[in-house]
């Protein structure tokens, strides 16, 4: 099923909830199309005018209509009951877990710069550093990220980790996952945000824990060693980039 | 606009007698509900002309990005600054997606179903001479025109048309350090504000008209669905669209007064103008579905031959969708910062009106079950729209489930579900009308063997076109992009575009099969007799096409309802509104036509 639907594996987790509540809709929902569109093809081919034939004289079945009605009332009524507190737990602070790392990110017109809290492990101190358009992150850590815009609203989204977030300026907006899998995924921006839009492209990095405390040691020496905050460039992604190379650099 | 001449009808009625009005003042310049309709038509269908064409140079960028080995048809023909090269500029892209949704949203489908069918069927079926108020209802068309030659004009100016998205979020769409236009997002904001006027004066006549002017007999639950759904609908035009007129002067004033309304700075907030423009935004969808629902309840009985299944609950059922659309907006914010416990009850409310949807798609069936079914062409075009829109409605379950939304929103997840609803439904329901009350408006019938053609292609291109948008939605292909190649996980979904823009192309030049049937038929269409459908609806009783005045100074009485198929009370297989049987005969044939 996932293939057909184009699902790329999921890797956080809350991502195998929200993949378990689409493959339930999927389900009711196919149940309900091939019921309806078969019952109306059935219909168009049993009904069609013959010679001699008239209609039944009926102006409806209000039993019928009772139970059909009650029936699609409990159905996405309990559906919106099962949904309910997965929403909850992705989306408000209340519910998030104790993050083991914190960052911020703040969309700007056509990049995501992604700040560190340093050595201290402290956001909003002096050691904090940015990098420009790399995200990283450890594997099976709780990573809440306080998402801002500069400009104009920006939407952060890496699908891997069913995760989609609007940057609004002027707001601070908290999020979170925890991604179970190593590896290289793409952050893209979903929501238009000017003529930079389509390559609003910055890339996320899983690493096992203990590569990502080498990661951040490296980054915290370049800081220290380097003039100014550190930042690094996005891997160029010139224009007209082929589809095999582009293939090439996305991992599973 | 139009200078159509119109046939005289087939019984060969004159003009009555205290028509001595002047060309202007008939075609032109008129206050004939009727030809308000039609300048309606021509309007529209040319608007859904050029949104169509937006579309297709939208498409072809999406299969070929930048790609100059497939250079734009007719892109020599643009600016520098809009294609250089054969290569489209990505504030073009953005324009184009912007002025797409615009121009079909607000010039194309809305006026396609309100003023036209509003204007056109409202007297008619309820056995009125006119509107309430025909010289607002001339006021009302003569200020669509210049709102939508506002909008066209966007294109021609210094920075181009607006790209912003039709849904306009701001801070992008108030300030032109951020999105490179200015002019064109001002033009934008004035066309809409002054098109909110255009229709503010229709509601209130159609309201007024209904309320007031139904004929002798012609109580509400009599009329066709088509009207109730109108008169419906126009409430909700009466009390969406100031809202959609605040918020755009707002955004004005942002744009050229230096207000900060949308803007964080001086304590303004950028959600506000979603939640302002999704407060209209979400009752004017229902706007855009509702009288095609009404449409698709007439023309399926008519085809039918049967009675609407369950009318009450169809008014209901109506009335519940109206309703309920007040209290669902946020559900096009579930992404947007704001306060997660509004998520979770839009979520709940959002899922509730699933339910009128659903009453009305099985009592549709149920219209069908033990039927006996004339395939005529407006029949298919209605049988397209109950299966096209309950694909459009369940991929919509999806959406209103707010953890699922997360990976769905703002990806071609909801570009399927919106063509769906607003081509799989409103528009085939649009076909439909048009060849149904065609010989009512000119006194024609539009050519068979190409309607049935135009349908069958549409149908397929259309399937062909949409349906894959839902999974390049799932696999993560957000909306509004200009070059998707330079997301890898994107390029390698690009054989789909590519797939899609064909099946787009092929969709589009199928249309042109619909417009020569139209043209055609308006001169050299088979003449049409009053009733050619056999229906039961007041406007069937007036001439095709009906005088000034529709009834000839003597209003109809009305007797029954408007749905009175196989009625045992006569042999013909349908019982007009109008026709007094003796009472209570069970076999003398209906006295008139």
């Amino acid at each position: 099923m996932d293939e057909f639907w184009r699902l790329p594996d999921t890797i956080s987790t809350f991502g195998a909830d929200i993949d378990r509540l689409f493959h339930a809709i999927v389900i009711i929902t196919g149940i309900v199309f091939v019921l309806v569109e078969v019952t109306l093809v059935v219909f168009l081919v049993k009904y069609r005018h013959r010679e001699g034939r008239r209609s039944e004289y009926s102006h409806g079945n209000t039993k019928l209509e009772i139970g059909w009605t009650s029936a699609t009332a409990l159905i996405v009524l309990i559906l919106g009951m099962v949904s309910w507190g997965l929403w909850q737990r992705i989306k408000n602070p209340a519910f998030f877990p104790e993050p083991g790392l914190q960052l911020e990110i703040t969309a700007k017109q056509f990049e995501w710069n992604v700040k560190y809290p340093g050595a201290d492990g402290q956001l909003d101190t002096d050691d904090d550093f940015t990098v420009r358009n790399q995200l990283h992150v450890p594997a099976n850590v709780p990573v809440q990220i306080r998402l801002q815009a500069e400009d104009v609203i920006h939407s952060f989204f890496v699908p891997e980790l069913r995760l989609k977030q609007d940057a609004v300026p002027g707001m601070e907006i908290p999020m979170w996952f925890e991604a179970t899998t190593a590896g290289n995924y793409v952050v893209g921006c979903a929501e238009l945000c000017g003529l930079g839009h389509y390559r609003m492209r910055g890339s996320m990095t899983v690493h096992e824990p203990a590569d990502f405390e080498s990661w951040q040691q490296s980054r915290i020496a370049a800081a220290t060693n380097g003039a100014g905050p550190a930042t690094d460039a996005a891997p160029a992604a010139p224009q007209g980039t082929s589809v095999a190379a582009a293939a090439a650099t996305h991992a599973h | 606009m139009s200078t159509i001449v119109l046939p005289q009808d087939a019984q060969g009625h004159a003009a009555p007698h205290h028509d001595d009005r002047s060309f202007v003042r008939k075609y032109i310049f008129s206050t004939d509900h009727k030809i308000i309709g039609i300048q309606f038509l021509f309007m529209s269908l040319f608007f859904l002309l050029v949104g169509g064409i937006l579309a297709m140079a939208m498409r072809w960028q999406l299969a070929w990005p930048s790609d100059p080995n497939v250079p734009l048809p007719g892109g020599g023909m643009l600016p520098e600054t809009m294609v250089t090269n054969g290569i489209m500029l990505p504030e073009f892209y953005n324009s184009l997606v912007t002025m797409h949704g615009t121009i079909m949203v607000f010039f194309a489908i809305m006026p396609l179903l309100v003023g036209v069918w509003a204007n056109y069927l409202i007297p008619l079926q309820i056995g009125a001479e006119d509107m309430a108020f025909p010289r607002l209802n001339m006021a009302s068309f003569w200020t669509a025109v210049p709102a939508g030659l506002i909008m066209m004009s966007s294109f021609f100016v210094v920075g181009g048309a607006a790209n912003a998205g039709w849904t306009g979020y701001a801070p992008l769409s108030v300030n032109e350090v951020y999105s490179g236009v200015k002019l064109g997002q001002q033009l934008w904001a004035l066309s809409l504000i002054t098109l909110g006027f255009s229709s503010l004066m229709g509601s209130v006549n159609y309201i007024t008209t209904i309320v007031n002017m139904r004929a002798p007999g012609m109580t509400y639950m009599r009329m066709p669905l088509s009207t109730w759904a109108l008169f419906i609908t126009s409430i909700l035009i009466l009390l969406a669209i100031p809202v959609l007129t605040g918020a755009l002067i707002l955004m004005f004033f942002d744009q050229t007064l230096g207000t900060t309304f949308y803007q964080p700075q001086d304590g303004g907030q950028p959600l506000l103008w979603q939640h302002l423009f999704w407060f209209f935004g979400h009752p004017e969808v229902y706007i855009l579905i509702l009288p095609a629902m009404g449409f698709v309840s007439d023309i399926l009985s008519n085809g039918a031959r049967k009675p609407i299944f369950g009318y009450t609950a169809m008014v209901l059922a109506i009335a519940g969708i109206a309703f309920l659309g007040w209290v669902v907006w946020g559900h096009h914010m579930f992404m947007s910062g704001m306060n997660p416990m509004l998520g979770s009850t839009f979520m709940v409310t959002t899922m509730l009106i699933a339910v009128p949807s659903a009453i009305k798609t099985f009592n549709w069936l149920g219209t069908l079950y033990r039927a006996n079914i004339r395939f005529h062409v407006p029949m298919l075009h209605a049988l397209a729209f109950v299966s096209m829109f309950v694909i459009g409605g369940l991929s919509g379950i999806f959406l209103a489930n707010t953890p699922v939304d997360i990976p769905l929103h703002d990806t071609y997840f909801v570009v399927a579900h919106i063509h769906y609803v607003l081509f799989g439904g409103s528009l085939f329901a649009i076909f439909g009308a048009i060849t149904y009350w065609f010989p009512k408006m000119f006194g024609r019938m539009m050519n068979k063997p190409l309607g049935y053609v135009h349908f069958a292609l549409t149908f397929v291109f259309f399937n062909l076109t949409f349906f894959p948008m839902h999974m390049l939605g799932s696999g993560g292909h957000m909306r509004r992009l200009y070059d998707p190649t330079q997301y890898p996980n994107l390029a390698e979904m690009q054989d789909t575009n590519v797939f899609i823009t064909i099946s787009a192309l092929l969709l589009f030049g199928t249309q042109f099969i619909f417009l020569v049937n139209f043209f055609w038929s308006l001169f050299k269409g088979e003449k049409a007799p009053s009733n050619p459908w056999e229906a039961n609806s007041l406007e069937w009783a007036a001439p095709s096409p009906p005088p000034h005045g529709n009834w000839d100074g003597v209003l109809p009485t009305v007797h029954r309802g408007p749905y009175e198929y196989a009625s045992p009370e006569t042999e013909a297989d349908y019982l007009p509104q109008t026709v007094a049987l003796r009472a209570p005969a069970r076999t003398h044939e209906p006295i008139g036509d």
